[in-house]
């Protein structure tokens, strides 16, 4: 019983707790019984491919979306019964570009705070403030149709800090960018979690991204989250190493290697076969005393690395991650935006 | 928390007139077409063409102004209550929407906005249309013809945030215009009087809200009309709250 009541005042001190949030559209799940929390000052992230139910999750989490089932609470406000209190304490980075571009930087700006009710004082000195920190000050005139994707990037960022929040939502935040501005995008969103002390809650199909930035991370794949721990645990699930051969034929070759000993487990990826082991530079010699010809394979080449999320996304969904997949309806938006123009 | 109500619709009447007045072009063409109607039209009619149903003494550009201010109110408040579509579209409406403040004061912001672009317009084609030789009976008409405008306004953008609620995307958007607009506008008796209408159509021109409107402006600007002005009033006002209650209870419930 005592351990009970701890686990529950525990849970009050998270962020973000949800428990069983669930999500059908039309008899298809989008999310699936989904639990987790998130601690406060944390920067979590949801890694996934696209269409896996990271969007549906942030939205039902920013109360855009109604849960089928579940609850959700941030900073103790549920997203159902107190959508005002929990739409005040969070900021939001959208996908896709949420500004109007017929507005300056600026104005886009002053019309958040407005909305979210800051004073003249605050208005100006925060205006400035997420200004300096995006370095968009002396773009705060222009007209934002005439920005870049990197700089409405920067812009909506700085728009979600606006109001203080305590949490802040980053859906795919450096999706379509340029490395060199991933990059930067990245290091804003490390120095706001430090300067401002916010709780980050941010979803990517981006591996690198997600090792960089998240304490923790959750692997969602159909919905369900398959795996939650920090990037450092869940490639320690892994152990050891990993060998990747490029191997031809490699259904034969999958076949011998699956009767190793020494392999902790193996899948394969078109002709590339990856092999989960302990010590791996020991490993590659037994590999090399296998006879090809009597085997009736050839090995092309082999690699040994440390394993990487992709290897932890590849163990626990049997699967690399579909970069660039982009759901119907999203691909069906995109050329809308392209054919009408106001 | 009132307060915080009308900040709200402050802010979004705010946006709406920086966005009105950078669209320059915007103006422009939106006031082209019913410049055309008073000028081909108009003075088409003008000369020695007598109307039935018409009082006499009454020009035809006269009679026509109160119509196309009808258009003008009508075109302009269908296009910022289906402007919803643009936000659905270009993605700024999920900005309004994860902001704490209360849907219908986002509708209402919306609809001070509209109402005042469309005032606008309509103020300048009626300037434009003296110039083209209209005459008003007197000055204290342009008061009750603004009431009228402002009437025609809300009630048109209601509906069109209505219809905007429900759609998915801006594919239908012209489809709003050929089959909803334009019979509203082409039943309204803007040419000439609804009594001209056949019997069988004349029940399509008294459901046809503008058709009080464009009456009840023609009763304060020219002194004609076939309803009485109590008439037109009491229903553009039913109309007007109706729209604006429907328009935020559809717009709220929008999921996005």
């Amino acid at each position: 019983m005592q351990i009970f009541d701890e686990y529950d005042i525990m849970k009050t001190l998270f962020m973000i707790r949800v428990e069983n949030l669930t999500k059908k559209f039309n008899g298809f799940t989008a999310v699936d019984n989904i639990s987790f929390f998130v601690n406060k000052g944390e920067i979590f992230g949801f890694l996934g491919p696209n269409g896996a139910g990271k969007t549906t999750t942030i939205k039902m989490l920013a109360t855009l979306l109604k849960p089928t089932k579940g609850e959700a609470k941030i900073c103790g406000f549920d997203v159902l019964k107190e959508k005002e209190n929990v739409r005040k304490s969070i900021g939001i980075v959208f996908q896709e570009p949420a500004l109007d571009n017929r507005l300056t930087g600026f104005e886009n700006l002053d019309f958040h705070a407005r909305l979210y009710g800051l004073d003249k004082e605050t208005r100006k000195k925060r205006i400035e403030e997420v200004l300096n920190l995006v370095e968009l000050q002396d773009k705060a005139k222009i007209l934002v149709i005439n920005y870049s994707g990197g700089m409405q990037r920067r812009l909506e960022i700085a728009r979600g800090l606006m109001h203080y929040p305590k949490v802040l939502f980053l859906d795919e935040p450096t999706l379509g960018l340029d490395p060199q501005t991933r990059h930067r995008i990245w290091d804003y969103i490390l120095q706001l979690n430090q300067k401002e002390k916010i709780t980050i809650i941010l979803t990517t199909h981006y591996m690198e991204e997600a090792d960089y930035l998240c304490q923790r991370v959750g692997i969602i794949d159909f919905g369900k989250i398959v795996a939650l721990d920090t990037p450092q645990n869940l490639k320690n699930i892994l152990g050891g190493d990993v060998i990747s051969i490029e191997v031809f034929p490699p259904e034969r070759a999958f076949e011998i290697f699956k009767t190793f000993s020494w392999v902790k487990k193996i899948n394969r990826c078109n002709s590339i076969i990856n092999l989960n082991v302990e010590q791996g530079e020991k490993k590659i010699p037994l590999l090399m005393k296998i006879d090809q010809k009597e085997a009736g394979f050839e090995i092309k080449s082999v690699n040994l690395r440390k394993p990487t999320l992709e290897d932890v996304f590849l163990y626990f969904t049997g699967k690399t991650i579909r970069d660039g997949e982009a759901s119907q309806e999203e691909k069906n938006k995109m050329t809308m935006r392209g054919r009408f123009r106001r | 928390m009132k307060s915080n109500n009308l900040e709200t619709i402050y802010v979004m009447w705010l946006r709406e007139m920086k966005r009105f007045l950078r669209a320059k072009s915007r103006i422009i063409g939106t006031l082209l077409l019913p410049f055309f109607f008073l000028l081909a039209v108009g003075s088409g009619f003008n000369s020695g063409f007598s109307l039935p149903g018409a009082p006499p003494g009454v020009n035809y550009l006269n009679f026509l102004v109160p119509g196309i201010l009808g258009m003008t109110m009508l075109f302009s408040s269908m296009s910022t209550g289906i402007s919803v579509l643009w936000d659905k579209e270009f993605g700024f409406l999920k900005e309004i929407m994860v902001a704490p403040v209360k849907r219908f004061a986002i509708v209402l912001g919306r609809i001070a906005g509209g109402v005042t672009t469309a005032l606008i317009q309509g103020i300048l084609i009626l300037i434009l249309s003296l110039f083209l030789g209209f005459k008003m009976v007197n000055l204290p008409s342009f008061i009750l013809a603004l009431l009228f405008m402002f009437l025609i306004g809300i009630g048109f953008i209601g509906f069109g945030v209505a219809i905007a609620s429900k759609m998915e995307d801006t594919q239908g958007f012209s489809l709003i215009m050929q089959f909803v607009v334009f019979p509203i506008f082409l039943f309204s008796g803007a040419f000439f009087p609804v009594i001209n209408f056949p019997g069988w159509l004349r029940p399509i021109a008294y459901l046809d809200p503008l058709t009080y409107g464009v009456d009840g402006l023609r009763s304060s600007l020219i002194g004609f009309s076939q309803f009485p002005l109590f008439l037109d009033l009491i229903i553009l006002l039913i109309f007007g709250s109706l729209m604006v209650i429907l328009g935020s209870w559809l717009f709220s419930k929008t999921e996005i």
